[in-house]
This record gives structure tokens, sequence and C-alpha cells, in this order.
């Protein structure tokens, strides 16, 4: 069934077909369709639910810590400065192996106030340990909250997962989006059986202190459940491909076969970025683009793979890290160091705030590194007003 | 006669309290009351020490250890979650220090009361942050000394009134307990466990480390809080009808509860005249808004569990 649907309900609809036992949130702007859609599906029974409406984010992550401890599945929903406040709990939700799935709506953070989408409020939570999925269409949120908490509840993985979207360009965007078949989303998305949980009839401590003589034991098996990951996200990508004919990847490739000038890009500026690689490709120019969809685990060896044959590649990023450079560029030059097929790699920085990054603007940043030989600048900055 | 106290044993020996700790039987005689059907929700404070580094536990009830600010949304999850599990016997207790209430969890813990989600928040107040050094929080008394208020500018405003500020969340019951009195504590908790929605129950646990008092002396400087009138035992029934517990006959005078204590030991003799007005003034508010409720309250406040 084919449904006109905007980016934050798809992020409701992704919850209630993939049956969120346990839900906690707060509003922000641009998130508030989310939770106020699902408090609707809460109440009207179209979803067998327990919606927790918490008095702020912080206690939003916390209580769906609690609801995944104890083995129900749990969703919640943020944006930019309730990401921000839950940071702590992040962490928690990580260090405790919870396998929440928190959906967030890409949005600059403030000062000075603003609604306007970039990724520096997901991006400041880089460290954490989520598994982090950017998502480019209403249809990807919504299959990528069923997919998320098939890996993140696998118990060779046991982290929460983050699901952005960005701001507006996505959240209040509708799309005709495939509703999945409830069935199939079951048969695909069995209940959750959480071995450990907590449990009165089989009595644990959870969380209690640890020494210097196990806490970093902890840590490496959080990472190697983030490599388990990397494996599994395809796995469950291709499942999903056999019972609802999509599949997204852990980066999308276009065009890139015998491309020798690279775009990589994520979210909605990838798919601005498609359209003006096609017209170029029109032209006869060999130009494809690289979309990054799983930014956690980090997919070193499909990007190094895509890109190390191209004579240029152009990072355009919707965030920076500042003192240093726009991220996702830090993060395709540093997989490339050490390789011996090292192509000159650009990091150009576009759209903070919410500036709209137009056919126009790639095709600046396209001019522009046509122009150079190797990137002399760490970062270049694009359509910045004097 | 008679024992009114459960002999089950849900805290074991081997945990890592210091001597003479209140704390420790707080949780002793609140586990008897609830009984092997909890789960514990505890953020920073002293028990997360006590209970045992990794893998150990010196409890018989899963604990899951949480951020400071947030025993009650943690607690509130796990209630939701196991509900949804259908898992509707478990009583889910969120247990605190006094800074992780009055302080740093007390928006979790209001916004738990205003939900009146069905969970028993606990919190064994010891007047300071003990587990990090004995520095004050809002629980710390008028005039105590702590490591962040010296002798010579010891504390200068009273405790916060937090049984006033969860009755007036009108949630369907709140009670003050002390570990002097451990009949009337176990009997406040399992009617707390008998009690849909939302619990609180404020528990004196004193703490010869932080007060500067001898171990051997913890029981009895909680009898004498009672004795006093320094912490009256009494419950509130949805917000508005107090019960007082305790009503000594003949109250003793505050000098000695405090001369026991090296954290109030610079107090001159007019100090402590102030805080015996300050006390009976107190006392004669509660008797205050006791009067009419004796004969109501059980009534109102008692509710089936689902």
């Amino acid at each position: 069934m084919k449904k006109v649907v905007m980016g934050n309900h798809a992020l409701s609809y992704g919850a209630m077909l993939a049956r969120a036992q346990v839900i906690a949130a707060y509003p922000i702007t641009p998130q508030t369709e989310v939770v106020g859609f699902l408090s609707e599906l809460c109440a009207d029974k179209l979803l067998d639910a327990k919606f927790i409406k918490v008095e702020s984010e912080h206690s939003a992550m916390a209580a769906s810590i609690g609801a995944s401890a104890v083995g129900a599945r749990t969703f919640t929903a943020t944006s930019a400065q309730g990401l921000a406040l839950m940071h702590e709990m992040l962490h928690w939700a990580v260090g405790a192996r919870t396998p929440v799935v928190l959906g967030n709506i890409n949005r600059a953070m403030g000062p000075p106030w603003t609604i306007w989408t970039d990724q520096n409020d997901s991006l400041s939570q880089r460290d954490t340990g989520l598994i982090q999925y950017y998502c480019e269409s209403n249809q990807e949120v919504l299959d990528t909250v069923i997919q998320a908490f098939k890996v993140s509840e696998n118990e060779r993985v046991l982290l929460p997962a983050m699901i952005v979207l960005d701001a507006f360009v996505l959240s209040h965007t509708s799309e005709v989006v495939d509703m999945p078949d409830q069935e199939l989303v079951d048969k695909y998305l069995p209940r959750r059986k959480a071995t450990y949980r907590v449990d009165p009839k089989d009595p644990h401590s959870f969380g209690n202190l640890t020494g210097p003589d196990r806490y970093y034991e902890l840590r490496y098996k959080i990472e190697r459940s983030m490599r388990e990951a990397e494996g599994l996200i395809k796995e469950a990508d291709e499942e999903f491909d056999k019972l609802f004919g999509r599949k997204y990847g852990l980066i999308e490739t276009h065009q890139i076969e015998d491309a020798e000038t690279i775009l990589v890009a994520s979210a909605t500026v990838a798919g601005t970025a498609r359209t003006v690689v096609d017209e170029l490709r029109a032209k006869g120019e060999k130009i494809g683009l690289v979309r990054v969809r799983v930014f956690r685990p980090f997919p070193f060896q499909e990007i190094r793979k895509a890109i190390e044959n191209a004579h240029r590649v152009m990072v355009i990023d919707r965030n920076i890290s500042f003192g240093h450079s726009g991220i996702f560029y830090q993060e395709v030059k540093a997989a490339m160091y050490n390789q011996p097929r090292r192509p000159p790699i650009f990091g150009y920085i576009a759209g903070l705030g919410g500036r709209d990054v137009t056919p126009e603007t790639i095709a600046e940043i396209i001019e522009d590194a046509g122009k150079r030989d190797r990137s002399e600048e760490d970062i270049i900055w694009i359509g910045l007003k004097p | 006669m008679k024992l009114t106290i459960p002999e089950q044993e849900l805290m074991q020996s081997g945990h890592l309290a210091c001597q003479g700790c209140g704390a420790t039987l707080a949780m002793r005689y609140a586990l008897k009351a609830l009984g092997q059907n909890t789960v514990l929700s505890i953020p920073a404070c002293c028990w997360s020490v006590i209970d045992g580094p990794f893998p150990y536990s010196s409890l018989k009830v899963p604990i899951f250890h949480t951020a400071f600010e947030t025993a009650a949304s943690a607690a509130s999850g796990m209630e939701a979650g196991l509900e949804m599990m259908g898992d509707k016997d478990t009583q889910v207790v969120a247990w605190a220090g006094d800074g992780g209430t009055f302080d740093i969890g007390i928006q979790a813990l209001s916004g738990a009361a205003e939900r009146n989600d069905n969970i028993m928040y606990i919190c064994y107040d010891n007047e300071a942050y003990m587990n990090t050094g004995i520095q004050r929080s809002s629980a710390t008394p008028r005039l105590s000394w702590t490591t962040t208020t010296p002798e010579n500018h010891p504390k200068e405003t009273p405790k916060k009134d937090m049984v006033g500020i969860m009755a007036a969340h009108r949630i369907p019951y709140v009670a003050t307990c002390s570990v002097a009195y451990p009949e009337d504590m176990v009997k406040k908790v399992k009617k707390a466990k008998d009690t849909q929605g939302c619990k609180f129950i404020h528990v004196f646990a004193p703490c010869p480390t932080g007060w500067r008092s001898a171990p051997e002396t913890c029981v009895k400087l909680a009898r004498l809080a009672v004795q006093t009138k320094v912490f009256p035992l009494y419950e509130i029934f949805n917000g508005v009808d107090y019960k007082i517990n305790v009503k000594p006959a003949k109250p003793k005078p505050v000098t000695e509860y405090v001369k026991l204590q090296g954290r109030f030991r610079h107090l001159t003799e007019a100090d402590i005249k102030q805080i015996q007005r300050t006390v009976d003034w107190e006392w004669e508010r509660l008797l205050k808004m006791a009067e009419g409720c004796e004969e109501t309250e059980e009534k109102k406040g008692k509710k089936k569990k689902k």
C-alpha cells in the first residue's frame, strides 16, 4: 500500500510497524510530529505501546534505557538541543547495551536560536557508540527504523541506533512511501527476546562499579560489536530486500565505475548531488557520487573501494568541527591515508543552519575542485557571504 | 510477641558500607517489606558502591545502576517495559540518596510523580553528598558542617521540604521513615507496595562518617531525631491527608541530638536555641496540617493494586 507520508511520520510508522513496546519522548521542533503521531497511534490502539510523556530529553533516554533493560522494544525521537541534553544517557545506553532506536531530526545547534538543518547535533554524538544511519528519503527512514531494530537487538550487537534525517528538507517533506505489510514486518522482525535483562526471577546487578582490570575489555567488546554490526547491517539489508524489494547498503554508489571525479555526500544533499551528477554524465563528464548512509560503524572498506581510483574526491559537509574541518571529510581522508592509492580529497562546507544546498552549490564545488590539482586548504567554504 | 518484620533476608553480608551505615539498614528493612519481586533503579549514591563491585552484588534482587539524575526516569521506563512484557506484579523501586533526590534528580522525580507512574521512590537521606566526601546538599540541615560548608561558614539555609514538594504533586502516598523504627518502616513500604501509582518514601539514615558521630550511635541518632521532632514520622495520603505516626509524649531537647555529632560541634548555645525554635515551629505546623485528617486518610489513600 502506498501512502503520502512526511518524513517525521515515516519515523512514526516505522516504530509502529516494528511494534515498539515503549516510547519515551519530549517535544522539540522539528521532531514534534513524530511523537504527536505516535501518541495518536497509541491512543487509537493501532500501536500497543506505553508512551511515557517525560519532562525532558534526558529523562526520555533514561526511561528508554530502563524499558530496554527489562527487555522491551523501545523507541524515542529528538533533535538538536534535545539530543545534546541526552548526551550523558547516550553513553549510558551504549555501556548498558540497551538497543534503543532513536530518531534524530538534524537541526543546527544554538545559539543563535535556529530550527533549520545541519548535522552538528548528531555528529557531536559521534563517539558515544550509537550506530548512525543518515537517510535520504522518507521510504528509507521508515525502512531503516525496521532494519535498525533488527540489527541493534541482535545479541552480537546490542547497541542503540540513531536514524538521522534533515530538518524540514526531509522531516516536513511529503513523499510517496510504500508501507510494508505488517505480517511481513513481523516475519522480518519478530518480538524481541532478550537473553540479558533485568529480571527479578534471575537477579543480577547491571552496570556496577568496574575497575581498570575489567573496564578496558568491556570497551573492546563494544568496538567488536560495532564491527559485527557492519556485517549485520548488510545482512539485514539483504534480507529486507528479499521481502520488500528495497535495499540501501552501508554506502550507496552512483555512476562511480569509471568516474574520475567523485562527490561524497550524505542525507538529502546526496539527492541533490545525484541530479547534478546525472546532468554532467549526460554531457560526457566522468563523475560519480558516493552517499554515506551508515556513518557508525564507519564503512572503511566500501569507501576505500569506491573512491581509490578517482582522480579527485570532493566531500560535502553540512557540519563543521571548529578548529579542524568538515567531519565526513576528516573521516574519509583518514580512511585513505594508509592506502596505496590515495586520490586528492577536497573538503567543502555547505548549508550550515539550513542554508539551501542547491544544484548550483554542487556545481560550484565541482568547478572549484576542477581548478585544483590537490587540496591545499583543510576547509573550503561554499556560498559564504561577505 | 509476634514479629511484624519478615524474616526473609534479601541483603547479604559482604557489602561495602562504612561501619554504622544507616543506608544499609534502610535497604535491609525496605527489601524485607518489598520481597523478591522487586527491581531497583539506583543512581550514583553511596549504594552504587555499597552493593559491591562487578561481578558481585550484596542484594538478591536485580539492580539497574543508572546516571545520577535518572533514578525516577529509569524506574518509569523499567515499569513501562515490564508491563508491556506482561509483568504486572514486579514493584520497580528507585533507590536514591538525598543528593540524587533533593538536587540533581528532582526534575525526573517530579515528572514521574506528575505522571503518577506506578513506581516507588525511596530516598535514603544522610543529609549530604557522602559518597563524594561530605559535600552539602539541599537536604543538609541549617548550620551543619560539611566539607563545602566549613565551620566558620556553615550552611545558611534550611533543609529543603522534599516531603512537602512530593505532597504538592498529589501522589497517592508519601511517608517518612527512620532506620530506628523498623516496624513502622516495613509497614509503610508494604502500604506503598499495595498502592497503585507513584509513592515516595523518605528514610532518615544517619551517616557516622559524614556526621562525625560514633558508628554505634547510628540507630540512637535516628531515634533521637524522631524523639526531638527533628525528623517526624508521618504519612500523607493523596497529598492532603496527613497522619502523624509518632507523637513523642515528652519530646527531648534538640541539644541531645546535636551534641552527639561532630558536624554540629561548632554550634553555640544560641545556635542550638534557634534550631529548637525552628523544630518546634515546624512541629506545630505539622500538627495543624494533620488536624481533622486522622479519621479518613487510610480509606482515601489505600487503593487496590491493579
